[in-house]
This record gives structure tokens, sequence and C-alpha cells, in this order.
């Protein structure tokens, strides 16, 4: 079986698979890191939501022969390495604002919520609720309120 | 963007103090134990400890108009029931002490988003003056003998824990002081305790961790609880976080297909084009069990089982295989069929018009909703000769553990269920589908499996909230002077127990009253709210041959989130609406002049104050009101829609928009005590949601025993962009009742309800299917239901941001 090396949360990982596995299951079913969450595997809940070189993603559409040894994939379990701390000030504002019910989506939300606001960033804006409109992430428990309140919070942090 | 949460200095958020001195504790007494062990233990017996002798007190009646006739929810209500099914058990449950002062507490009742651990955290902390981080709170394995007791649903669990767990905490602190007495050498009675530690007047003090064993008791012994009074409480009635909040938001919250089990390998099923099809045969099993990770290829009953080093290895292995199918039971049904038999089974008016009295009717017809989470069915089994073991979420892990056992061949005990936190519920776990499936292919492979179903499994072969249609009539001349509402749904699956606690607690509680389980259900959540004179309210189902009744027999429903309240309500709502404009008034103000008691009458009042109603709006912009009464909170919403062309029309890729709500209140009187104001919010602005989301755009569409939808981006619930822009929940003091409200369904009927008013205001057309968008033509292709799963993307860099 082919061998497929990247940076997963700050360390390389070497895995024995067949180049068509979605990412997503190699991160989860053979890594065994399970922040990432399965809630379509189509591209569509937006669950699995990660970042790959900082930008986010969604590992369950890629393919792992589509990502190399420079490759900088982070889960939600290394987003607060990202910035040396316990908790990234994204996690911090979600905790602050209780956005959490039964918690299967928020991973992915979190990392949505962090790279909507670089992406604004980047283009020299701050966040807009459009934005946060076109954030695309399923909360079938329907925390969207306390979403968009953590996210205008924790960008003010970030 | 405005606050969306209330503050709690308001005078009418919640406040602490709401009602706290109305509690009559004083003519209660509350009994537990302290059981022989090593360390502390306290229990207390479920639905023990307490006499509940007096019915919740009913509020003023109100009003012009003639009296209803008494409907039974009225006097006794689904809450009711259910706190009372929990009663008749001498089972215990018990709260530990370690020897670090740490509180353990394994709950019988299963989280699933709604918070009741955080809620049993609090009421243990309260009750023994324990910090909360020093109380841990488990799920516990399926206890057998706890009967109706272990079950999560009708939003009872409050209500039906609230003096157990409080009594066994009492016991324990109790036993604490006396222990501490010894040590410190004062009266226990001049002994204080706070945060786990308890100091004398002399101000020495001992710690609960130093305590621990020596208040262990050497034997089993009865003893009477002393309850804190409700005016004193300092946890309990405070905005709370949830204490399983940093788990979730650092990924280490585990879901049943986080969990570790030894050689439990990733497990999907091939299922059926029709709802419940069967397979007949398979051709090419063996090549695809050659395929890259597969381990296993089995037929079971319910479709074809692969097994492999991951799901997407499954994924495409469950696609490769080539599989004849027979037809399901529902093959000939579609959207229409059962639209019509629905009609049919309507039967006519039983109140006779008079000459005297103009009569209205209308009718209307809710589609079938999906009920799933976001969390998909996923079950882990791993099935031995002579034993099972089973992880899942499991509302009601006895029933799981007693069909699981009986599937198998085995007995009882020889299966252990363990009950792991859910990615959601809304109704759907209080099946075990997926457990039973898993048990079936771990025993038929002989190794074990984690199962998990994909979202379009979950869409197209799980439980939906049943169709419906409601039809109503009014007799009037100055006032209503009959008023009769008829259900005609298709067949609620009540077979998972939660029905059979409740028909047979209304049999033991009411002798005389005889209802089926669905009867009872919505006998129980149909009380009246206006004085309309004769009043009749009547359920029927159809899809009820037993042969609908048989595992995988007719349609896979179930009690989604509200059972029959958001149909019921949305069209008496809507219906008073229109009775407001033929009797030539204003919805609100013929709602104040009819509505029976003040409680009606006050959140009523709060919600169209908070909303604005009737403020002038913009052409296509309108404000709706609904009220409801369940779960012993009286509600009234508030909905402000925007049917502007410009908002309608809105594109978003692969979504839809259409109406949109843009400011909503949902106002309640809870019955008694709030105990965490954080997570009623949380419980208010989630039900709002599923509210207006099944009025305006979420339902699923039926084709000769196919359903179209098979992802998040075909059932529409609702997305950032559906959000309103503002939502107000407000909380006013709570009523005299000595019951807790139940929150996690709350929000959803009168929020449905509003919304189908606000549309009828905005547009002056008055709906008669739901959701509003139904009828429209599919705004997406829907996949293949052969090959069953969609295709897994490669372009996912494409998107990145
Ligand atoms: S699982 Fe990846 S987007 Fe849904
Ligand atoms: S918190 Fe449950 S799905 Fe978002």
């Amino acid at each position: 079986m082919p061998e497929h090396t990247f940076k997963l949360n700050g360390k390389p990982v070497t895995v024995d698979t067949e180049d068509n596995v979605r990412l997503l299951w190699v991160i989860r079913d053979l890594l065994g890191v399970t922040g990432p969450k399965y809630g379509c595997g189509i591209n569509v809940c937006k669950a699995c939501t990660c970042h790959i070189n900082g930008k986010a993603f969604n590992p369950c559409s890629v393919q792992v022969s589509d990502v190399g040894p420079d490759d900088e994939i982070t889960t939600i379990e290394g987003l607060a390495d990202t910035v040396e701390s316990d908790l990234h000030p994204m996690q911090e504002a979600w905790l602050d604002h209780d956005v959490v019910q039964c918690g299967y989506c928020q991973p992915g939300q979190i990392m949505a919520a962090v790279a909507t606001v670089r992406k604004a960033r980047d283009e020299g804006r701050e966040l807009s609720d459009a934005d946060i409109e076109g954030i695309r992430n399923v909360c079938r428990c329907g925390t969207y309120f306390r979403i968009r309140e953590a996210i205008k919070d924790g960008a003010t942090r970030m | 963007m405005p606050a969306h949460r209330a503050d709690p200095a308001e005078p009418d958020a919640v406040s602490p103090d709401t009602s706290f001195s109305k509690e009559p504790t004083s003519r209660r007494r509350f009994l537990g134990y302290l059981l022989a062990a090593p360390t502390l233990v306290a229990a207390a017996e479920l639905g023990g400890g307490t006499g509940f002798g007096a019915p919740a007190a009913n509020a003023a009646e109100t009003g012009a108009g003639v009296p209803p006739s008494p409907q039974l929810a009225d006097s006794y209500d689904l809450t009711d029931a259910l706190v009372h099914a929990a009663r008749p058990t001498a089972n215990l449950i018990t709260i530990t002490l370690d020897e670090n002062g740490h509180a353990h507490f394994e709950l019988h009742r299963t989280e699933v988003g709604q918070g009741i651990n955080t809620t049993v955290a609090m009421l243990i902390a309260e009750e023994m003056d324990l910090p909360l981080d020093h109380v841990h709170v488990t799920l516990a394995d399926a206890r057998p003998e706890l009967m109706t007791n272990q079950l999560t649903g009708g939003s009872s669990s409050v209500s039906s824990i609230y003096y157990p767990v409080r009594t066994a905490a009492a016991i324990a602190k109790g036993k604490l002081l006396e222990a501490a007495s010894l040590v410190l050498g004062e009266q226990a009675n001049f002994l204080s305790s706070k945060l786990g530690v308890i100091t004398s007047r002399a101000g020495r003090s001992v710690s609960y961790g130093d305590l621990a064993t020596k208040a262990a008791s050497d034997s089993t012994k009865q003893v009477e609880a002393n309850l804190k009074a409700e005016s004193d409480f300092a946890i309990v009635g405070k905005p709370t976080r949830r204490i399983d909040a940093l788990d979730a938001v650092t990924g280490r919250k585990q879901f049943t297909t986080d969990l570790d089990v030894p050689g439990a390998k990733p497990t999907m099923v091939c299922r059926p084009p029709t709802i419940n099809g069967t397979p007949q045969s398979v051709t090419n099993a063996e090549q695809v069990r050659r395929m890259p990770g597969i381990t296993d290829v089995v037929t079971i009953s319910s479709g074809v089982a692969v097994r492999g080093e991951t799901y997407g290895q499954c994924i495409d292995a469950v696609n490769a295989l080539d599989v004849k199918w027979s037809p399901g039971p529902v093959d000939g049904e579609s959207d229409a069929t059962v639209e019509q038999k629905l009609k049919d089974a309507t039967p006519p008016a039983v109140i006779p018009p008079t000459p005297a009295t103009k009569t209205l009717e209308r009718q209307f017809t809710f589609a079938f909703v999906n009920g799933s989470a976001l969390g998909v069915n996923a079950a882990i089994a791993d099935v031995k000769p002579d034993s099972a073991e089973i992880w899942s979420t499991l509302k009601i892990p006895i029933a799981a553990q007693q069909n699981i056992a009986q599937a198998l061949g085995m007995a009882t005990n020889q299966v252990t269920v363990h009950v792991v936190s859910g990615g959601g519920s809304f109704g759907r776990a209080l099946f075990h589908d997926a457990a039973l499936e898993a048990a079936e292919i771990s025993q038929k492979i002989g190794k074990p499996v984690r199962l998990m179903w994909h979202r379009a499994d979950d869409c197209r072969q799980g439980r939906v909230h049943p169709m419906s249609v409601g039809t109503i009539r009014a007799s009037f001349n100055g006032d209503v002077v009959s008023f009769e509402q008829h259900l005609a749904s298709v067949r609620t699956d009540f077979s998972h127990g939660l029905g059979d606690a409740v028909s047979s607690t209304v049999a033991r509680e009411l002798p005389g009253v005889s209802y089926t389980v669905s009867e009872a259900i919505f006998a129980l959540t149909t009380p009246s709210l206006y004085n309309f004179g004769i009043t009749k309210t009547l359920l029927t189902e159809t899809h009820q041959s037993p042969e609908n009744n048989r595992p995988r027999g007719g349609f896979n429903t179930g009690s989604t989130r509200n059972v029959y309240s958001p149909d019921v309500v949305t069209t008496r709502e809507l219906f008073v609406d229109e009775l407001a404009e033929k009797m030539g008034m204003d919805p609100y103000d013929f709602r104040r002049k009819y509505v029976k008691n003040e409680s009606l009458l006050k959140v009523l009042d709060k919600a169209a104050e908070v909303g604005g109603y009737g403020k002038s709006t913009p052409d296509g912009v309108g404000h709706g009101i609904a009220l409801h009464h369940e779960y012993k909170q009286t509600m009234a919403c508030f909905v402000e829609l925007d049917c502007r062309p410009e908002t309608v029309n809105r594109k978003v890729r692969d979504g839809v928009t259409g109406p949109r709500v843009t400011r909503g209140v949902l106002v309640t009187i809870p019955g008694h005590i709030v105990i965490n104001p954080l997570g009623l919010e949380a419980m208010m602005q989630g039900g709002f949601i599923d509210g207006f989301a099944q009025a305006l755009t979420a339902s699923v569409h039926l084709n000769n025993g196919r359903i179209a939808e098979a992802s998040w981006d075909n059932f529409f619930y609702c997305r950032q962009w559906n959000l309103p822009f503002e939502f107000t929940p407000v909380v006013l003091p709570a009523e005299e009742s000595e019951i807790p409200a139940g929150a996690g369904e709350m929000g959803v009927a009168p929020s449905f309800a509003a919304t189908a008013c606000a549309y009828r205001a905005a547009t002056g057309k008055t709906p008669t299917h739901f959701p509003i968008n139904h009828n429209d033509p599919l705004p997406f292709e829907p996949y293949p239901h052969e090959p069953p799963l969609p295709p897994s993307p490669t372009n996912g860099l494409d998107y990145a941001y």
C-alpha cells in the first residue's frame, strides 16, 4: 500500500493506505484523532472542518494523496497550539457565550469561525454579518444565535 | 446585532428568586437512604422522597366568551404522566463521595445536548454545598430494575428527578455535618458548610474529602432528608455554563463513533432504494469483500453490511455492491397518496351546526419532516457466543437491552448496554435502530463492529415526523360557541416504550380513562386555551394495520421533537387568526378577549409588547403571535416575517432562502423554579429555530416509497442565512406548581404557529400546506437511490478558505 506523509497538529505523520481514502478517515479511523466529526461525507454539513496551511477545508472531500509532507493539517485538537496557549481565543469565546449544546458540530464551527475571521483580515477588513451568514456549518441543535455572538467576540480577541 | 439573551438584571428576565417562597415544603417529608459502603454513599428512591398531592394550581380564569369544555391536558398533562411513570420503582439512585471530596452520580437519563448533566450537577452542588466542578455526572448503563424510570423523553427529565436527586444530596450533606461535628467538637447545627468545607463557630474546619470515610455508613438505613429551602439556593437559579463545554470545544468530548473499542472496525450498511425494502440477493459479495480495506460483507435483515479499516472504504464498498431488492411496504405511497388517505380518515364534524350560528372550517397539511440529529445513527456492538456489549446513544436503554437480547437469543442479563452522550436526538434516540442492527451484524460475522449510518441513510431510512392533516371548525355568532379540532396523522411509532409508560400511567392515575398510546399522548398535550364553548379534540391515525406495526413494516416514524403539537398548535393558531378576521377583530385583540386564563393573557401581552406587535411594517412584512401550553410552560411567541421579494429571492449556493424571520420573541411562564436559566434560554432558541424551519423550509418529499432528500443541502433546516437578526427569550416569574417545567421541546410549536400567522399577515394568504415551500419544484437534483450513497467528493481543496 502507498505511504502518505503530512503534518498533523504540528507533527509529521505517515500512514499506509490507498491513495483515494479521504483525509477525514485517515485522521479519524487510522490516526485516532476524533475531533473532526462526520455529518455528511459530501462537503455539506461542515462538521469535519479542519485547517490546511491555515485555511478551513473539509477533509471528507480530499483524498489523502492530495496532501504532501509540507502540508500542515490542524484539527480542533491542535488549534490552541497554533497560538501557543491552552485555548485559542475563539474557544474561549465559545465557552464565555456557552455556545455548546450537544457539541457535535462545535469543533467544525470553531475551525470555520477562526478561518472566517482570518480571511476577512487578510482581505484587509473586519468581520461582517455577511461573512457570518456565509458560514455553511449546520448546527441541528440550533446554537446559531450564540455562534454569531461568539464569533464576533472571538474576533476581537484574535 | 442586538443581544439575543435576556439580561438577568432586567426585571422581566429570569430572576433567581422566582417563586421560591411558594414551595410548600413544610408539609412534605423526604426520605432516602445511607448505604453501607467504604465512603459516604447516599441514595433516594426515584419518584420517592415526596408525594405529589396537589395538582398545579390553575391560573385564574379570565376572558369573555363561553368557557371551554374541559380537556384532559387542562388538569393532567404529559409531564404529569411521565413524572408519575417514574414513581413505582423501589430502586435507588446514589451519590458517592470520594476521598477527594468529589461527588459522583450515574445519571439514568441521557445527555443529548439538552444539558441534563449540567442541571443535575447543579442540583447536587446546591444541596451538598459543593463547588460545581467537584460534581461528576456520568451516564448509567441500562438498569432493567429502573423500568420506566430510565427513559429520557417528553421533556420530563428535570421534572422527574428534581426531588429525588436533591433528597440523596441532602442526606449526604446531613451525614457530613454529623461526621464533622465529631471531628470539630461542635453540635452539627452550629456548623456551616460551603464549597466542600465545613466550618465550626470557633473557626476550625474540615473538608468533605477528609470526611468521606468518616461519614461512611456501616449499614444501610433509611433516613429523613432535610432539603434546603429554595429561597436559600445559591447555584440553582443562576445562569450556569454547561459542564461538558470545555470537552466539546477542545474536541475531547466523545460520541459513539469516537470510542476506541478494540477490534470494532468501521461498519456501514448498503440500504434499499425504497423505505424498508429488503435484500433479495447479492451477486458480488466476494468481489466486494476483496476491495481495499474491506474485511467482511454480510447480508442482514435491513440490507448488506460491510466492515473495513475506514468508513471511506466502507462507503465505496456499499456503492459497489450489486444487490437485488424486494419492494418495501410503502412503495406505492407518495406525498399525494398519503395526504389523500389522511383526508379520507378525517371524520365529519361531531358538533352539529345550529341555524343561529355561522361556521368556519379549514384544513392544513403537514409534510413528513426528517428528525435526524447532526450525529448520525451509530452503535458499537461486540457480540460473543454467550454475551454482548453495546455502546450507543439510547434514551430508553432498557428497551434496547431487551430487544437486542431477544434478537440475539440471549437472556437480558447477558447483554450489557452502555449509554453514550448523543450528538443531538430530537426523539430519534428513543429508538435503538442502530444498536439492534449493529448487534445483528456483530453476531453474524463474529467480530466487533462500529456501525455508522451515512447521512443519506439517516435521511432516507431514518425516522420522520409523520405527515398529518389538521382539520378545524368553529361555530360562532357573537361569541364562539363550539370548537372542534381533528388531527389525522400517519401512525407515530411509540414501540420504543415511552408510549407504554405514558398510557399505563394514565390508566393507573386516572381510573376510568382508557386510551391507546397515541391517543393518550395526544390528549395529554392538547389543552384548551380559549373560551370557545363546546370544545373537542380528536386524533385519528392511518397506516395502523398489524403489518405497519411490525419492525420495518411501514413508514419509519417517531415522536420527533414535540410530537403532535407543532401541527396541532399551528392549525389552531392560524385558524384563530382567520376566525378573528371573520368576527371583525385583530388577531391579538381577539386572543386577549378569549384566552381562558390570566397566565395566557400575561404571556400574550408580554410577547406583543416586547415584539412591538402591531407597529407599522412595510408591505410584505407581517407580525404573528401564537399561544401554547405544554411541559408546564405557558407560552406566547411573536414573529416578524419578511416576505418582500428582495428577501425571498436572495440567492445562496445550494441553499433555500425564502421568507425570513427578522425578529422573534418567546415568552414563558415556567411551572416552577428554573434550575439553569442559561440552559432554558438555549432550549428556547433551539426550539424557536426548529419551529420556523418547519413552517418555512424543512420537510422531506416522498415519491413511490423513495425519499428524495439525502443531505443537509436537500433537507432545509435553518442555516446561518436563515437566522433571524434578533431573538429575545423572556422568562416570567414561575407559577405556583410543584414540578419544574420541561424545556427541550417547548419552543417548537409556538414558533411554528407564530411564523405561519406572520406569513398570513405579511402576504394576506393563508397557507394550506407546511412547510410553505413544500409543493414548490424541488430546489435540488436528488441523488440516485441506487447505489444508495452519494459519492465522496475529491475537490474539497477547491473550497478551502
Ligand atoms: S462530513 Fe465533511 S462536510 Fe460533512
Ligand atoms: S451543538 Fe448539537 S449540532 Fe450543534
